[in-house]
């Protein structure tokens, strides 16, 4: 085939793109070397368009052993521990191709976590779907359910945590983000760079196939009508074979004849190898003749090209071969050596004893392009002035129940029931909590973790919705009693070509940004996902972060059940009532505009580390943080899982009831303790300068907001969990 | 007492069993599946996972694994013999055990805490249990017991029902099954009562800190009556 402008712009890229690197190379490319170049050079691979952003992102910290860079993060914890974490997304195969699509976004991420020699022990994930009432949410919700369940159950690593929303602006691209944490010890971390030359390159797990080519490139372009034709791109999973990798991986690591490894993840065996060959400053030589091979008369440009799952590069040591073969002989997977290490800084590809391709590999990477697009800074909305008379015909109480059967807050215990979440045998918090925690096996100690977003704010005001998920995700952690170490992100935006778009990706970063830096919960790794719309509309932005934190003695956990009649209820943090964009004004009065509730990153921290203080001192018996349908969502929900009531205080405040109840001012828990300890606790509340509210007692039976009020723990029970289930079985 | 949990390509709850063994006093040994000697046990376990990937049904092929002869000549003699959940699956499809194991009938993945009332106490798994419905956990997609009339009709009159899903209570009805199985069938012994086949996994209910600790009565109990 001849290779062209038209052939170029095909493999989805631009003009000047394809003169740089007929310039680079100083002729132009052959058709394999331009799959190559395309699969590189596109969004997914290159982060072309974020990278000049991403760069001011807050990666180091004393607890931060790997920042962003490699296969996943890593930190410290202690006692030569380390937790190897990473959330990456798989939207655009999940909306192809519901099940596989989900299934392989969540043994991708395993792969980058065990790659770096940590056993998997904990997956979470961020799944956003359209309106509930379009035609296609409802399928794609079962199948990208099935899908994470089908891989990660096989896997055997329990599903802890996770977040489910709808919202129309998903319609016709759902998110699917999956995270994996791993246990490994810190002396035995395995990175990607390779060293020394002439050592053997290994290609290791599945033979490649023709699934996926082009996979990356198709996320890395906008939907059009022609979506069902890109169903051969989608990538299909094999969680067995993943799981004997797994297994034949960490034997082979258990001992010292790997220099790097790398999984085959987007773009195959091109961007593992010259992944490896650029961090090592090498070159690298392979025989395509070698590869493994699903199927038979595969064209070096395929072979390059295919995103067959469950695949790993390894460069090993000289003379370990047999050794390392006879592990993964015992496994049952393919073992082949396929090329060498060499100086020549260049990937040459030999396919019948010709040689297919021969490119310098700093043209592949540090050439790439970078780009720094234009951007549109995004207004603060104005106030909106809510009037009394709105508020005149609601209930209380049917406010509430219309608010916890709304798709974004209503028990989502239909999903999680289909992942295995307790396999593997230390899962403490299971999923319906602030955060999944997982012990750390044969130890005292427990990660926490959870995965947040707020597109909602992030859409309204992208600058505070950055800041305010951050704080989200420390004070789900805080909630559980661990304390926040590092977050990874995984950025969804529309079309950075799109002024609009690339705005709220600045300014969503820029605020994500400011408060990691301020709460020193630094970014360790992450994942940008672009390109996420219909024809010319993208979704609402949609930041997903994963918190990842640590409790020293998993005993003093905390969970957010009610547990003890006759226990003051508290809510920690200053309550003002900010209704626009909270759930009430958007869904009850149906009122959209105005801007996000403000972020007070000192009280935050504060706050948060207030609260640390008390669960330390063993004062605090439930806790759970005031988010989407403020105080009272959150007070139900509490009690849902304590199966306690709660008896509320005439409040102290002079706004109206709605805003003091749904209201979402930020920076607040609700946390509850004995009353012979009230005393302690309001001392160090008021040493710290924190600002608390005691807003009712526990009790056993109902929540009783005032005498004309209350509502029985069996219809709230009801009014939250019967929506999905209701939905899911018609 | 000497222990062996099979380890097959695909088991992923083999060393939760090792670790619930381990606690409870007995000296565990992992075995691979392509091994063909059995290391002296009083007891094997067949864990839960997915052995070769449940292909072809689930239990199938790892049933015909080299180290299966070995398992059945051991329970033929009288050898002690548990199978959890896949273990279970491989049991019924090596022939230990009757029946089959359909896919749940809301043909989805579930994984909760469920109540189980003990059907038949005369056996050494059950033995000294001192209460008659106890809080176990499920995660399976294939835990839908099934079996033919007669077959039916033989264990019953044989009493080789282990265990019913039930509420706290103990009562057994439809209401209280999880995966439609036959009766609320939830585990079954063989006619000579020293091979068990169960869905529920009392390895993961082993510690108060965990979803609940009734699994460690079966564990206690089970090291005190094998002795």
């Amino acid at each position: 085939m001849i290779v062209n402008e038209q052939v170029a712009i095909d493999h989805g890229l631009k003009k000047d793109e394809y003169e740089k690197i007929c310039e680079l190379l100083k002729r132009t490319p052959n058709i394999t070397e331009l799959g190559i170049f395309s699969a590189m050079w596109n969004e997914h691979c290159s982060y072309k368009s974020s990278r000049f952003h991403l760069k001011n992102l807050p990666t180091k910290g004393k607890n931060v052993i790997q920042g962003p860079g490699e296969n996943a993060g890593v930190i410290d914890i202690g006692d030569n521990d380390a937790i190897v974490f990473k959330i990456e997304s798989h939207n655009h195969p999940s909306f192809i191709e519901p099940y596989q699509g989900a299934a392989t976004g969540v043994g991708g991420i395993m792969r980058d976590v065990f790659t770096m020699g940590a056993r998997p022990i904990a997956n979470l994930n961020s799944i956003h779907f359209g309106s509930p009432q379009h035609k296609k949410t409802k399928n794609l919700l079962r199948g990208v359910v099935h899908g994470i369940g089908g891989y990660g159950n096989c896997m055997g690593v329990p599903t802890i945590a996770g977040q489910t929303s709808f919202d129309e602006s998903y319609n016709g691209n759902i998110l699917v983000n999956a995270m994996t944490l791993g246990l490994v010890k810190k002396d035995k971390i395995f990175y990607s760079k390779a060293a020394g030359l002439g050592k053997p390159v290994i290609y290791v797990g599945s033979k490649t196939g023709r699934d996926g080519i082009h996979g990356a490139s198709m996320a890395s372009a906008s939907f059009d009508d022609k979506i069902e034709e890109k169903k051969p791109t989608v990538q299909v999973g094999d969680p067995f074979t993943e799981k004997l990798l797994l297994e034949a991986c960490l034997e082979l690591m258990s001992g010292d004849s790997i220099i790097a490894i790398q999984d085959m993840g987007a773009a195959g065996l091109t961007s593992s190898s010259i992944e490896m060959a650029s961090k090592g400053n090498l070159g690298i030589e392979i025989n395509l003749n070698k590869v493994p091979c699903r199927e038979s008369k595969m064209t070096p440009y395929e072979i390059m090209l295919s995103e067959s799952q469950e695949r790993m590069l390894i460069v090993l040591e000289n003379g370990k071969e047999e050794q390392a073969k006879k592990i993964f002989d015992k496994w049952n997977l393919d073992f082949a050596v396929i090329g060498k290490t060499t100086k020549s800084k260049k990937i040459e590809l030999f396919f019948n004893e010709e040689k297919v391709a021969d490119i310098p590999v700093d043209t592949l990477v540090e050439n790439s392009p970078m780009y720094d697009r234009k951007w549109k800074k995004a207004k603060l909305p104005k106030k909106i002035k809510v009037k009394k008379e709105q508020f005149k015909d609601l209930k209380v109480i049917n406010v509430l129940n219309k608010i916890l059967s709304n798709p974004n807050v209503c028990s989502k215990e239909w999903i999680w029931q289909q992942y295995d979440h307790t396999v593997m045998g230390d899962t403490i918090q299971k999923p319906g909590g602030d955060a999944g925690v997982v012990r750390v096996h044969g130890t005292e100690k427990a990660v926490a973790a959870s995965v947040d977003s707020s597109a909602v704010y992030c859409w309204a005001h992208p600058l505070s919705g950055g800041k305010q998920i951050v704080c989200e995700s420390w004070r789900n952690l805080i909630s559980v009693g661990a304390k926040p170490i590092a977050i990874t992100n995984c950025l969804n935006f529309g079309s950075p070509e799109n002024e609009d778009n690339m705005g709220e990706f600045v300014e969503c970063v820029q605020g994500l940004g400011e408060a990691s830096a301020y709460l020193n919960f630094p970014v360790v790794s992450g994942n940008v996902s672009f390109y996420n719309q219909t024809k010319e509309v993208g979704i609402k932005p949609t930041p997903a972060i994963g918190g990842v934190g640590l409790i020293q003695n998993y005993k003093n956990m905390i969970t957010m059940d009610l547990k003890q009649s006759e226990n003051i209820v508290l809510v920690i943090g200053k309550t003002e009532g900010h209704l626009e964009q909270s759930l009430f004004l958007r869904e009850i009065l149906n009122e959209k505009n105005g801007p996000p509730p403000e972020i007070n990153l000192f009280n935050e921290k504060n706050n948060g580390e207030t609260i640390l203080k008390l669960i330390d001192k063993n004062f605090i018996k439930s806790a759970h943080d005031v988010s989407l349908g403020g105080i009272l969502t959150a007070l139900s929900k509490m009690c849902i899982k304590g199966k306690k009531g709660v008896t509320l205080k005439k409040p102290n405040y002079l706004i109206s009831k709605f805003e003091y109840l749904f209201g979402e001012d930020q920076g607040r828990y609700i946390v509850e303790i004995e009353q012979s300890d009230y005393k302690e606790v309001a001392k160090i509340l008021e040493k710290n300068s924190v600002h608390y509210d005691e807003i009712g007692t526990v009790n056993d039976s109902e929540l009783i907001i005032d005498d004309k009020s209350k509502v029985s723990i069996d219809d709230l029970i009801k009014s939250h969990t019967i929506w999905l289930t209701n939905y899911m079985s018609k | 007492m000497n222990s062996s949990v099979i380890t097959f390509p695909g088991s992923n709850c083999d060393r939760d069993m090792d670790v619930a063994l381990k606690k409870f006093g007995f000296k565990n040994k992992m075995v691979w599946h392509d091994d063909t000697e059995l290391p002296k046990s009083d007891l094997v376990v067949l864990p839960g996972g997915f052995s070769y990937g449940d292909y072809l049904r689930c239990g199938s092929m790892a049933s015909k694994s080299k180290i299966m002869h070995s398992v059945i000549n051991f329970a033929k003699g009288g050898g002690k013999v548990i199978g959890i959940c896949n273990g279970f699956q491989i049991l019924v499809e090596s022939g230990l055990l009757p029946g089959v194991l359909l896919r749940n009938k809301y043909l989805e993945f579930i994984c909760k805490n469920v109540h189980v009332t003990i059907n038949n106490k005369e056996n050494s798994f059950f033995k000294d249990f001192d209460k008659d419905t106890v809080e176990f956990h499920i995660a399976h997609n294939e835990g839908n017991y099934f079996c033919s009339n007669e077959q039916l009709k033989e264990i019953q009159n044989n009493n080789q029902i282990a265990l019913f899903y039930s509420d706290a209570d103990g009562n057994i009805d439809e209401k209280n099954n999880p995966n439609g199985s036959i009766k609320n069938i939830a585990g079954i012994f063989n006619k000579e009562m020293n091979v068990l086949g169960m869905m529920p996994h009392p390895e993961r209910m082993i510690d108060p800190a965990l979803s609940g600790e009734d699994g460690s009565i079966f564990f206690k109990n089970l090291i005190n009556n094998l002795k």
